[in-house]
């Protein structure tokens, strides 16, 4: 049969209008630091995209300072109308600009294009539009008596999903009337800079919102600030538990949404192309950057070869490349140092004994690329199988009974997500009873939405992102 | 309690919960527990009453066992249904209500009341676990959701117990106290493991011997005596609880509960502080009806997604 091969399809980067430097944007303005810069790359091809300030503790402080004031002064005094509609706002301008958003996403991030145009730019702007309906409506939700803010939030958000991890954390806290100091992650700094413009745009008042960027200091002395009275935190666990540490006997509230190793359970009366999407989709979607990936397929010996054959098949066509063309599947890994991890577990699966394979595929020269990678023959003992490696590689186990894929699934410290893939209705509702996550998917993998409770058990973190569970977080209530 | 004029009367000897059995601290250790004079309204001593009794004095190696007891009675009880969890909690409010002049007699005793106070809050806390009975198949309902999700999917949160819970039994409120944190760590299919109040241990051994005849599984709650600011850090450590209830952390000398709370961080147990205001901490008030926060503090909202289609 003759093969067509895909021409070029790339996505025009002119909608995108860089700026050579940014600087922070606190109290509605964006201002020179006092610390020094920092350069962000496109990790597709290392090229330098702008440079960026490292926000400094004076900084920080001059940040949280806005927020309180605007806070005391403006957001905290608004009807929850008013708010709601500066929200609106945000929602309706995301979409305007959404394109301008996706390019710039992928060219930071590096990942597909098809995802940041299809999936993070509009599921951003979906959840400022369904906040902002709660704005006014907090009273009914369900959460006790007198629903009001804290004051001033502190988040810290990662690269993975910059823009969208922004608006998980920006549309809850201002909807419930708080004010906002978000540090974006120092590889993917620009949507987070773009989408300041975006609160200039829509006369948001001023220190509502506030952007410093930096790294790992700068968010330290985000979250450890005097006047920050509640800390928003997605992350790896061990800076999770840094957090949780560090806010200890204080009043100071968190959330934490942390790593996982998310069990991706077939079971053998699954409809197994589809089940292959679902694992094609849980594990390499985002290059396995997710928190909820499912990286441990765990699959019924009776179906486990001709599960691994399709898969690997399948894996045969995935295209990775060029994250700016239409028609790539995989795009780059976001920084060397994630790119290093990666390398190193993936060398520890191997040399734990674990069978490695890759489908042919050229990586490009230039910039930071992993091969999709699937280890069969894994025990739970191996790293691959218990460390969180954050990359497009795949662990497969297998299992005999439902209740050893269960007590495997729940066998990790970790518990973000779990997938089910079944025919039989009954057999999902049991495993997903039995699965200690805080989100499952059963018959498919990966699916978000403003509505849609997002968060872990255990170690992955606590508190819940998106839907009325998540405006727990930013209310007290009570007398 | 009562000394009657014409017999020497049996007294009694106060062991630990664990496991749905009665032993000994396995250190071998006891305290002496005296009554608080009346009106009392701390538990510092100093201004001892009478001689109530020796307790057992729980131990890091009880506090483990206690842990490893909740965890096997953890996955029976949470999934057990909410109609039986709720029957064997209105169970321990009929057992209660049979032995109210026992408890009314401790908790006098323990808390330096008058008897009519001392009534008052027995009653209380006998109503705590009707109130929370009635939320053991409410709850789900009240604070889970159907979530309309953009796509063809049926997606449905609801709350399930968080797993095995410690908890600082508050030092002042003997009974309605340690009822009122108790009920709602169980209600919903945690087990717990429960430091009594310190000086006014008293009460929480009747409570477990109700507990007992009630019908709650052995290990579901598990309640230590014994010296708070010994105990407790080995909970806040411990890496098989899933949370921390600092309630109790009031009124302790010897513990900061910012420490327990930073331990607890090892594994991100959930932690419900104290009340009060910066690093202070302070005893509610328990008399007033409560809301859902203690129940919700232990919980985890799972959320399960599955296609529309044919």
């Amino acid at each position: 049969m003759p093969t067509f091969d895909y021409a070029p399809a790339p996505e025009s980067r002119s909608v995108v209008d860089l700026s050579p430097s940014y600087g922070l944007f606190i109290n509605g303005e964006f201002t020179e630091g006092t610390g020094s810069t920092f350069k962000t790359v496109s990790p597709a091809t290392e090229e330098v995209l702008a440079e960026v300030t490292e926000a400094s503790a004076a900084d920080v402080d001059a940040a949280v300072a806005a927020a309180r004031a605007a806070y005391t002064r403006v957001w905290s005094r608004m009807s929850g109308t008013d708010r709601g509609k500066y929200l609106y706002r945000i929602a309706r301008i995301l979409q305007e600009r959404a394109r301008e958003f996706a390019v710039l996403e992928t060219l930071d991030n590096g990942k597909p294009i098809r995802e940041s145009r299809d999936v993070d730019v509009p599921l951003a702007a979906a959840h400022f539009f369904y906040h902002a309906g709660w704005a006014d409506k907090l009273d009914f939700a369900g959460l006790g008596t007198d629903p009001r803010p804290h004051g001033v939030v502190g988040q810290v958000i990662p690269w993975n999903f910059p823009l969208l991890m922004l608006a998980w954390k920006i549309a809850p806290a201002l909807a419930t009337g708080n004010t906002v100091v978000l540090k974006p992650a120092e590889t993917t700094p620009l949507s987070a800079l773009l989408f300041a413009e975006v609160c200039q745009q829509a006369d948001l008042p001023p220190g509502v919102v506030n952007i410093v960027t930096g790294a790992g200091p700068t968010g330290q002395a985000l979250v450890e600030h005097g006047d920050v009275d509640k800390v928003a935190f997605t992350g790896s666990t061990g800076v999770g538990k840094a957090i949780a540490r560090s806010i200890a006997g204080t009043r100071k509230k968190a959330t934490l949404e942390l790593g996982g190793k998310a069990a991706n359970i077939v079971y053998d009366d699954a409809p197994v192309d589809q089940a292959v999407e679902g694992i094609v989709n849980g594990i390499f979607f985002n290059q396995g950057h997710v928190c909820c990936a499912g990286s441990r397929l765990l699959v019924q010996e009776s179906i486990a070869e001709e599960v691994e054959a399709r898969l690997k098949r399948r894996l045969e066509t995935l295209r990775v490349g060029d994250p700016l063309d239409k028609n790539t599947d995989v795009g780059a890994i976001n920084s060397r140092e994630q790119l290093d991890r990666i390398t190193e577990l993936a060398a520890a699966g191997e040399a734990e004994g674990a069978e490695r394979w890759s489908p042919r595929c050229e990586l490009p020269s230039k910039g930071f690329w992993f091969a999709p990678t699937v280890f069969t023959g894994v025990s739970q003992t191996h790293r691959i199988a218990q460390e969180e490696i954050f990359g497009p590689v795949l662990s497969v186990l297998t299992f005999r009974t439902p209740a050893e894929a269960v007590a495997k699934a729940n066998n990790t410290p970790y518990g973000l997500s779990a997938g089910v893939w079944s025919e039989k209705g009954s057999l999902i509702l049991w495993t997903a009873d039995r699965l200690r996550a805080g989100v499952v998917w059963a018959n498919t993998f990966n699916k978000f939405d403003p509505t849609s409770p997002f968060g872990g058990y255990k170690e992955s973190g606590y508190g819940r992102e998106g839907g009325r569970h998540g405006l727990e977080a930013y209310v007290r209530t009570g007398a | 309690m009562s000394v009657s004029a014409d017999r020497v009367d049996v007294r009694k000897t106060y062991k630990l919960y664990v496991g749905g059995k009665f032993p000994r601290s396995e250190s071998g250790r006891s305290y002496e527990v005296y009554a608080a004079p009346r009106g009392a309204r701390s538990a510092a001593a100093g201004t001892r009453g009478a001689f109530l009794g020796n307790v057992a004095k729980g131990s890091r190696k009880d506090a483990r066992d206690a842990v490893v007891a909740a965890r096997k009675a953890q996955p029976g009880w949470g999934g057990a249904t909410a109609y039986n969890r709720g029957q064997v909690l209105y169970r321990v409010a009929e057992v209660m209500e049979g032995r109210r002049a026992q408890f009314v007699n401790e908790v006098q005793a323990a808390e330096g009341l008058t008897a009519a106070r001392a009534e008052a809050v027995v009653s209380a806390a006998i109503d705590r676990w009707v109130w929370y009975a009635g939320w053991s198949d409410k709850y789900t309902q009240v604070d889970g959701s159907l979530n309309p999700v953009a796509g063809p999917y049926f997606n449905i949160s609801a709350a399930e117990p968080t797993g095995v819970v410690a908890v600082l039994a508050p030092q002042r409120s003997s009974l309605l106290g340690l009822v009122s944190v108790v009920a709602p760590v169980v209600v919903s299919g945690n087990t717990a493991v429960v430091l009594a109040s310190q000086d006014r241990p008293i009460p929480s051994v009747s409570l477990a011997e109700s507990l007992a005849t009630s019908d709650v599984p052995g290990g579901v709650v598990n309640i230590i005596t014994g010296h708070t600011a010994e105990v407790a850090p080995w909970l806040a450590s411990h890496r098989d609880v899933n949370a921390l209830d600092l309630t109790g952390a009031a009124d302790v000398e010897g513990m900061a509960w910012g420490d327990l709370e930073r331990a607890a961080a090892e594994n991100l147990k959930r932690v419900l502080r104290p009340a009060g205001g910066g690093s202070g901490a302070q005893e509610p008030d328990f008399l007033p009806t409560p809301d859902l926060t203690r129940l919700r503090a232990f919980t985890e909202t799972k959320t399960v997604w599955h296609p529309k289609g044919t």
